[in-house]
């Protein structure tokens, strides 16, 4: 099933355009990453997809649904969850309580899950009760990934999870990604990291200036000579 | 000495109670809300008229233990606390909201406040005049403390009663599920709605909370001078101060810098006539501002 589905979309900031129409999809329980340089419109088509941006023109489908216009507060009831490049945590608030944050729309119990994010991620149980604001920067992603997990969504849209990481916690947070990939969780993530990206993506698009440049299977993208020397600097 | 630092814990405590709402506001809306302590008087008011209808019918007018004052006030803060938190959300969304939806900038809401200050203190004018009027008459029993410190009766009132409503503020933002959202929201508004949490509904939250704290404030200070239309209006400045001094949106920063205000200004009396003391509020609040911006606890 296509799980996500955005046709034709135009969004932008203000009077400028950054997205001239574009057309993505992406299949339940892949990995699917969006690569593409800088202002490429990367978080631009996050930002609308999540609501957080009205798209201009177009329409957006999730889970055969019409979401497009949809405010953020709506579409993260519906199973999707957003973890915004930047400013991704609270940062007065604890670990743990960042965590409950995540979960503010569920009504029912949330201790269990509480503990799977916590064994998912062993380094923030120490840390519960320090103030998120404190943390390392690759301590700061694992939150943010936690928070949005809190909601156990069948669809993550992660902006540039390895944005300023030593490479060793790039690795690892790739490392979780797949492993919640293997419990389920579909994957929609926009890197510049391209070669760690496609290492772990199923399928990928290359965007730039706001418009498709390709699409394909993640191997077939490693293996082409060209998108090789424009986008993975070989 | 020592009279004048438990003099200004007193009006501390007070200045600190008003100004968790306002750095509350300050730190979720971004507003610098100047109708603050207009609000404070009109809480204080409407203890008076329901305090002084309780006297006509002759119900409560039992005095409170040693207290100077009766049954009957200390059953109308109840109302105040109210009707004043409910006048903090209606004038939010007649005013803050359409302007927040409009996309209006904080200079904006800052002034939209000053009109709404100037309103409601015309309000307290056209109803109950310039005089002043007092929620109780006759001598005030006073307290002798070692250090030669005499202290009204009342003051110790005040004092547990200001520090309570802090605490139970505090526990409220610090246990309970909106609590926690409360502060998420002041913390990163972009990330809490991404969350899902309603930021509109907050903001109710936000500003009921700040309503009913500053009638409390309003009334305690009531009890500690007089009731007059400018009471609440004169008293913003060191609010202010308060929570410039102790950074945007930090609870336990209004808390020290409310504290602080109110110490600085009695000890002052000391050496300058005490009409100086709004001066030593408005100094110390320049001095932060041009040593610490951000404040003792800010965020930035």
């Amino acid at each position: 099933m296509t799980i996500l589905r955005v046709e034709d979309v135009v969004s932008g900031y203000g009077s400028m355009e950054v997205l001239h129409g574009l057309s993505i999809e992406v299949e339940e329980g892949q990995i699917v990453s969006m690569l593409g340089p800088n202002g490429a419109g990367k978080t631009t088509l996050l930002r609308t997809v999540f609501g957080v941006l009205r798209p201009w023109k177009g329409k957006i489908y999730f889970k055969e649904e019409d979401i497009s216009g949809l405010p953020p507060e709506k579409i993260v009831r519906m199973g999707m969850a957003y973890i915004p490049q930047e400013y991704n945590i609270f940062p007065s608030l604890t670990v743990h309580e960042n965590l409950e944050m995540g979960a503010f729309i569920r009504e029912d119990d949330i201790g269990p899950r509480m503990e799977e994010i916590y064994e998912l991620f062993p380094d923030l149980t120490d840390r519960r009760k320090s103030r998120a604001g404190q943390l390392s920067g690759g301590m700061r992603q694992m939150l943010a990934i936690g928070r949005a997990l809190m909601l156990n969504p069948e669809l993550l849209l992660l902006d540039e999870p390895s944005t300023g990481l030593a490479p060793f916690l790039v690795d690892a947070i790739f490392d979780r990604v797949e492993k919640l990939n293997d419990q389920g969780v579909t994957v929609f993530l926009v890197e510049q990291n391209a070669a760690k990206a496609l290492q772990s993506s199923d399928r990928a698009y290359i965007l730039e200036g706001g418009e498709k440049k390709a699409e394909g299977s993640a191997q077939e993208m490693l293996e082409d000579e060209e998108i090789g020397r424009l986008y993975l600097g070989r | 000495m020592p009279e004048l630092i438990v003099y200004g814990i007193v009006l501390g405590s007070i200045i600190a109670l008003g100004s968790v709402g306002l750095t509350l506001i300050w730190g979720i809306t971004d507003l610098f809300n100047c109708a603050h302590g207009d609000q404070m008087t009109v809480g204080a008011y409407i203890a008076l008229v329901v305090g002084s209808l309780f006297s006509r019918v002759g119900f409560l007018q039992g005095k409170v233990g040693p207290f100077s004052f009766n049954w009957g006030l200390l059953v109308a803060f109840i109302p105040a606390i109210l009707i004043s938190a409910g006048l903090a959300i209606l004038i939010d969304r007649w005013v803050y909201k359409p302007l927040r939806r409009w996309g209006a900038t904080s200079i904006v809401g800052f002034i939209a406040s000053i009109g709404v200050a100037w309103a409601l203190r015309g309000l307290i004018y056209i109803l109950w005049g310039a005089d002043y009027h007092f929620y109780f008459h006759g001598i005030r029993p006073m307290l002798f403390l070692p250090l030669g410190i005499k202290v009204r009766v009342d003051e110790i009132f005040i004092m547990v009663v200001a520090w309570a409503a802090v605490v139970a503020v505090y526990l409220f933002l610090a246990r309970t599920k909106t609590g926690k959202a409360l502060r998420a929201v002041a913390d990163n508004p972009a990330l809490a709605r991404v969350a899902g949490i309603g930021t509109e509904r907050m903001i109710v939250w936000a500003w009921a909370i700040a309503g009913a704290l500053i009638a409390i404030a309003g009334m305690l200070y009531g009890i500690e001078t007089q009731l007059r239309p400018e009471m609440g209006w004169i008293f913003l400045l060191p609010l202010f101060a308060a929570i410039i001094l102790g950074g945007q949106g930090s609870i336990t920063g209004a808390l020290v810098g409310g504290l602080v205000m109110g110490i600085a200004q009695q000890v002052s009396t000391a050496w300058l006539l005490p009409s100086y003391k709004p001066a030593v509020a408005f100094i110390l609040m320049v001095l932060v501002l041009l040593i610490r911006p951000q404040g003792i606890f800010g965020r930035r």
